[in-house]
């Protein structure tokens, strides 16, 4: 039962562009709204995994609402160029307490 | 508690009982899904934390890599060099079952048979830093996919937990609670009937040996 997948990269271009090398697929995206549009095509056209520069992702939290309960596509954010952000690391802790109701990760 | 209204009947109470040790037998297997649900989250927390940790690791020093070539080529040279990539990576998803939760599994496969084939550009117009920049991405790649395997894992295994926990409240503080509520209250009231048939049957004696004396 498996398929061939893409695998994406979404960010601002100075974030993402190196994954173009690599094969990736890479779309050059500065706002949410356009984030949001990249994302919902990507999840259509059978991506895998889409790396999301955590500044685009904190701006859209409802798309990734939507796709977390999916098995494809894992939206995963990234450091972009300024840095990271500590949203990853953020989200991981969010679905412990949800989980275990208290954060354990300290 | 015994607002929802039961028959005081022995069908009745064994149907109850029935149910209750049905209850009781899920409460304690979905305690059991629980905490081994619990034990396998916390393993891939940890996996993850320590991943993305790499991972952010990594991919600041790759920018840091491009920043340098960005620097020494110009950036319509770095533009044009990235412009045609000659690999391709595409992805396989398998899924795992980890405690009937369908957690995803990666794997990925380059176009090219050799996974260093990563230079899209000639050596000759550009500069070292940008191979060191290529290179030191594509060392973090294999993490990263294993890094959105995890974290997948994670928030899907999080949901499932939520819900097994839910389930295992309902039953210990709610359905069992319930149960044995009306189990008690049922044969009270089945032991009462007994108790008033059994009076009423000593004084239909006593009244009858009275009778009999009369005579």
């Amino acid at each position: 039962m498996s398929k061939t997948y893409k695998i994406a990269a979404v960010g601002d271009r100075d974030s993402v562009y190196g994954f173009a090398a690599l094969g990736l697929d890479t779309y050059f995206i500065g706002n949410g709204n356009d984030a949001t549009a990249c994302i919902q095509r990507l999840a259509k056209e059978k991506t895998a995994v889409i790396y999301l520069t955590e500044p685009l992702a904190e701006a859209i939290p409802e798309v990734l609402e939507k796709y977390r309960e999916k098995a494809t596509p894992a939206i995963i954010p990234i450091p972009s160029v300024s840095g990271s952000t500590g949203y990853g690391r953020r989200v991981i802790q969010e679905a412990m307490i949800k989980a275990v109701g208290t954060d354990l990760t300290k | 508690m015994t607002a929802t209204q039961v028959n005081p009947t022995r069908m009745e109470l064994s149907r109850l009982k029935k149910k209750l040790t049905t209850a009781r037998r899920g409460h304690k297997l979905l305690k059991d899904k629980r905490d081994e649900l619990m034990r396998q989250f916390l393993e891939l927390v940890r996996e993850n934390q320590m991943l993305r940790q790499k991972v952010e690791k990594g991919i600041a020093k790759a920018n840091l890599d491009f920043a340098l070539a960005a620097a020494v080529m110009n950036d319509a040279a770095v533009k044009t060099a990235l412009l045609a990539p000659k690999q391709s990576v595409s992805a396989t998803v398998t899924s795992k079952n980890i405690m009937s939760v369908d957690v995803p599994s990666f794997q990925y496969q380059t176009r090219t048979v050799d996974s260093s084939d990563i230079f899209s550009y000639g050596f000759v117009d550009t500069s070292v830093d940008l191979d060191t920049a290529v290179a030191s991405l594509s060392a973090v790649f294999p993490d990263m996919l294993k890094l959105a395997e995890t974290e997948k894992s994670c928030t899907l295994l999080a949901s499932e937990i939520e819900k097994t926990r839910r389930r295992v409240n309902a039953l210990e503080h709610v359905l069992i609670p319930e149960y044995t509520e009306k189990i008690r209250y049922i044969s009270m009231k089945l032991d009462e009937n007994e108790r008033s048939t059994q009076i009423r049957l000593l004084k239909v004696k006593d009244m009858m040996l009275e009778t009999q004396r009369k005579k």
